[in-house]
């Protein structure tokens, strides 16, 4: 099809579609009143049942913690896709960081940058790490936690220590840590299941005061599991790009 | 102010679907679909919205206090994260086909016909 | 035990990250990590047929975490499995389980992320057959399509893979973002996501803007994974590029998940709300026949073998919605069984071209007439499953022609059975002509041939003889779609149609799910049929298979006969229309990801409109 045709096909579906959408959400009950028993239910027991403040980590990790099962396995399938995809192919080798011409090399790293970046590095993993052990009590857990690290990780590369930033994470170990997230949050659910309870049922001891480090059982253990698997799964995209970035350019870094 | 952020959920979908629908470069079209799920986010969070309520963390609250519907965050969370990753996914084959063939202009990568 | 229903999906997903954990150890030892993937899968295979025996009484529910409702209130997620959802889970795992084997001696070098994504693929489909909760069966359809994105890109050296995974990923992606629309909307109204929640819900606001707004933005994600014109585009372009085994499941499995979900959707959450309209049967029933019709003549001018088997499923998957659409027992169990028979002949007809591909390097038919002779238990193989897609008893697809068609308009029993025939003709003439060298090669089209050349990328090629791994599933498969066609002689009818009753009872399985009630008599809207394999069908199967054959023929044949009264009366004025149509047809799939989104989007705004009058 012509750009332009494929336009004016493209305008009167939207059209269409946006009218008929508009007057689907008009028969919603109006901004501000939500309705439903869901949310109300899990706001008033949560505490109670599980010793955790925070209630949108105990319905990600307890009462539909089955849910960001399938959601982590599509991290994990999405980071093993590109794994796939971006691999060495024949003939194809990494560029030594010297071997390429010299103009195309890339620009040396302005002090300022790298001392920033590198001032940053430490407090940014410790805030992550932070956010990712306290998913029961404040609005944080392993998805939030685990993407901060990552950032952290990020930041050796901005600084310029892109060879820093490779030789902390291999790509091997990087990949089996994203592993053992993955399958660690399975297998506290497997856990369960082999004593005779429902999958994902929370066993550990749920702890005395709500809120608290120790507190609410698996949804802390499971948090864990998602930190590890977040921070794991971004780093290697991150690097796997990066990387496809040194193969082309081959500059110094 | 009563139907604003529903409008707002149609707006973006209708300008992502828009730009893909338009685009000449695919890593555009890859964001564009960023914005099309945007747009999921943007109307869980306000179908879940209760005026004058509170967030949904009881640590320093009474536990009785009328608080947002917490299970629209929770699925808007792992969605947002999860996104990203399958973006990271999807950039990954736009790479390739830089790589391959130097463009990334889908009418032009546009090999397969009939 | 009750827990298989958690372990069917968990266990898959363990042994994947299982496997990547310890990617070092398998790296060099590929027989243990093909080992230990298909026997993970037959392990799941195992446990979903144990919950298909279990639930052969009555449907079973599964509350994760030991969240049971409480007065009408869900808070946690079910698992809610009757036969057919079993069923169908059950085949997915059957096939994994084959192209595993397959994979075995098809791919020389293989990166250890391929079996974890099959893996992670199998719990995909079977947590969304199982689930009871339309968020969850989000995440497992989301889970699906990017273990299938990463598994089309499986091999990126060619341009290929590329364009079929980019147009396969965004179009279903779209999908899907517009699926999460419609759930967000429809949460926005009840208040709940647990599916039996919503339809109680939805049943006491019937006709309200809200539902039937959902409703169709729910079924846009699904409408796209199954294919169904105009959201079918990505379907021909990603099966051309992704490996055989992957293909098979596309085609035997992914696609009629779709179909499924539509019906499951439709039965559970909105069936008392819309009513059982005839409009929207007659509006599902058009939809399918545009489907079968177009995919019909894209699979009849195909080339490329593997293009040629996705229109076709193309088709079919038309043929199914149309059953499906008919809102009676009797459709559904005609479109359950056809799923079945369907689904094992077409991974038959994908493996043995897979095998073409192994031994002799390409899939274009025209280079590969007459070079299959030496092919002889392949060829024997691949013409039986090319039969059973053209509807010959006793393989399984037969009698669910007779049970679909049954109480349709004569218009559209005539269109599907003319589609079954031009689709199992153009097998036919494949099979007929590379196997079996009759007649001569079809036309040249160059663009196909240079498409199909490119295939040569995906495995070792030259090979002397067909290992015994990658011939065998695709002799079981096709075995096993003539045992269950037997079967139909024996009762499998009434059994399939006591499951199908039992998945439209909406009050029985919002009782079952929000209630713990045990339904013994479940009463589906519309009274149910009988459904035997009678003569009247086996008569039409024949037929049907015999008229695909004639026409394979006749086209294998068209130079020799000169089809002589058409083209000597009048010869110029006939060749013309032809190419300006094939030009036409082309021209719509045009590969270009702008193309299909903005049909996609007229489509989705003429399907609501039309919903939006019939309702009201």
């Amino acid at each position: 099809m012509t750009p332009a045709a494929r336009r004016l096909v493209f305008l009167v579906g939207a059209a269409g579609l946006a009218v008929f959408y508009l007057f689907g959400l008009s028969g919603l009950p109006g901004f501000g009143r939500y309705p439903g028993p869901y949310g109300f239910i899990v706001n008033r027991v949560t505490v109670a049942q599980t010793n955790a403040t925070g209630v949108v980590s105990a319905v990600n990790f307890e009462y539909r913690g089955f849910d960001t099962v399938g959601e982590e396995f599509i991290l994990f399938a999405a980071a093993a896709g590109m794994a796939v995809v971006l691999r060495h192919l024949r003939g194809e080798h990494e560029g030594a960081p010297l071997e390429e011409a010299a103009d195309r090399d890339l620009p040396p790293t302005s002090d300022a940058v790298r001392m920033v970046a590198l001032l940053f590095t430490g407090p940014i993993v410790l805030i992550g790490w932070w956010l990712a052990s306290h998913a029961q009590a404040s609005p944080s857990g392993g998805f939030q936690g685990g993407v901060v690290i990552a950032t952290g990780f990020v930041l050796l590369y901005l600084s310029g220590e892109f060879q820093v930033f490779r030789r902390l994470t291999p790509a091997d170990v990087t990949a089996a840590v994203e592993a053992v997230g993955a399958g660690g949050f399975v297998g506290t659910g497997l856990a369960a299941v082999a004593m005779s309870l429902p999958y994902l049922t929370n066993f550990l001891p749920l702890g005395t005061v709500p809120g608290a480090v120790s507190s609410s059982g698996t949804i802390a253990l499971v948090s864990f599991f998602v930190g590890l698997e977040v921070t794991a799964a971004f780093i290697l995209v991150i690097g796997e790009l990066l990387r496809q970035t040194l193969l082309l350019r081959g500059g110094k870094s | 102010m009563q139907i604003f952020p529903f409008i707002v959920v149609v707006w973006i979908v209708g300008i992502g679907l828009y730009g893909i629908v338009t685009s000449r470069h695919l890593v555009h079209q890859i964001m564009c679909l960023i914005v099309v799920q945007s747009s999921t986010y943007v109307l869980l969070l306000a179908v879940g919205y209760l005026t004058g309520g509170a967030a949904p963390y009881f640590s320093d609250i009474p536990t009785r206090t009328r608080a947002v519907d917490p299970v629209v965050q929770a699925l808007a969370l792992t969605d947002v994260v999860v996104e990203a990753a399958v973006t990271a996914l999807l950039l990954s084959f736009a790479i390739q086909a830089h790589k391959r063939f130097g463009t990334l202009d889908p009418q032009e990568l546009a090999s397969l016909r009939g | 035990m009750n827990q298989l229903f958690a372990l069917a999906v968990t266990v898959p997903l363990a042994a994947a990250a299982a496997i990547c954990a310890l990617r070092p150890f398998f790296d060099r030892r590929r027989w243990l990590l093909d080992l230990a993937a298909i026997v993970t899968a037959g392990s799941v295979v195992v446990m979903l047929a144990l919950i298909m025996a279990r639930v052969a009484g009555g449907d079973q529910v599964y509350w994760f975490a030991g969240f049971r409702p409480a007065r009408g209130v869900a808070i946690g997620i079910d698992f809610e499995a009757g036969s057919l959802s079993a069923g169908l889970a059950t085949l997915g795992a059957v096939l994994v389980t084959a192209s595993m084997t397959f994979s075995r001696r098809y791919f020389e070098r293989v990166a250890t992320y391929y079996h974890a994504l099959m893996l992670i693929f199998l719990a995909g489909m079977t947590g969304f057959c199982l689930t009871g909760d339309i968020f969850d069966l989000f995440v497992w359809f989301e889970l699906m399509g990017v273990a299938a994105y990463a598994l089309t890109a499986y091999r990126p050296e060619e341009r290929g893979p590329l364009q079929g995974a980019l147009n396969f990923a965004i179009t279903n992606s779209i999908g899907a973002y517009l699926s999460l629309s419609g759930i967000a909307l429809v949460y926005g109204g009840s208040g709940a996501l647990n599916m039996a929640q919503i339809g109680a819900w939805t049943t006491r606001h019937p006709g309200s803007r809200l539902v039937v707004v959902a409703f169709l933005l729910i079924l846009a994600g699904l409408l796209v994974k199954a294919a169904i014109v105009p959201f079918h585009f990505w379907l021909a372009d990603a099966h051309a590029v992704a490996p055989t085994p992957v293909c098979v499941l596309f085609s035997g499995v992914m696609v009629e998940l779709g179909l499924y979900g539509i019906a499951r959707v439709y039965w559970s959450m909105f069936a008392g709300a819309l009513g059982h309209q005839y409009g929207l049967s007659r509006l599902l029933l058009v939809l399918g026949a545009v489907t079968a019709v177009v995919g019909a003549l894209y699979c009849f001018r195909e080339r490329h073998i593997k293009r040629l088997l996705a229109f076709s499923t193309i088709s079919h998957s038309g043929i199914l919605l149309a059953a499906i659409g008919r809102f009676a027992p009797l459709g559904l169990t005609g479109a359950a069984v056809y799923i079945i028979g369907h689904a094992l002949v077409k991974a038959a007809l994908f493996l043995c071209t897979g095998i073409v591909l192994h031994r002799l390097g390409t899939v274009d038919e025209v280079r590969l007439h007459g070079q299959g002779r030496r092919l002889r238990a392949t060829g024997l193989v691949y013409a039986v499953a090319a039969l059973g897609l053209a509807d010959l008893p006793p393989l399984t697809t037969f009698l669910a022609e007779g049970w679909s068609d049954e109480a349709g308009p004569g218009w559209a029993v005539a269109i599907f059975l003319a589609c079954v025939i031009v689709t199992g003709a153009a097998v036919l003439r494949v099979g007929l002509g590379v196997f079996y060298g009759v007649g001569d090669p079809p036309g040249e089209d160059p663009q196909q041939a240079r498409e199909a050349a490119e295939e040569t990328g995906e495995t070792v090629t030259g090979r002397h003889h067909t290992p015994l791994s990658m011939i065998i599933p695709a002799a079981v498969l096709a075995g096993a779609a003539i045992a269950i066609g037997c079967l139909g002689f024996a009762g499998l009818g009434a059994a399939v149609e006591a499951a199908a009753v039992r998945f439209q009872d909406q009050g029985a399985y919002i009782a079952t799910v929000l209630h713990g009630a045990r339904i013994a008599h479940p009463v589906a809207p519309f009274p149910a049929a009988e459904a035997s394999a009678s003569g009247a069908s086996v008569a039409t199967g024949v037929a049907v298979a015999a008229g695909s054959v004639a026409v394979a023929l006749l086209t294998l044949y068209r130079r020799r006969l000169r089809l002589p009264g058409l083209y000597r009366r009048r010869p110029r004025r006939l060749a013309r229309p032809w190419p300006r149509a094939a030009m036409i047809l082309e021209g719509f799939q045009s590969g270009v990801i702008n193309d299909y989104v903005a049909w996609l989007v007229l489509g989705l705004a003429c399907l609501g409109g039309l919903i939006a009058l019939i309702v009201h």
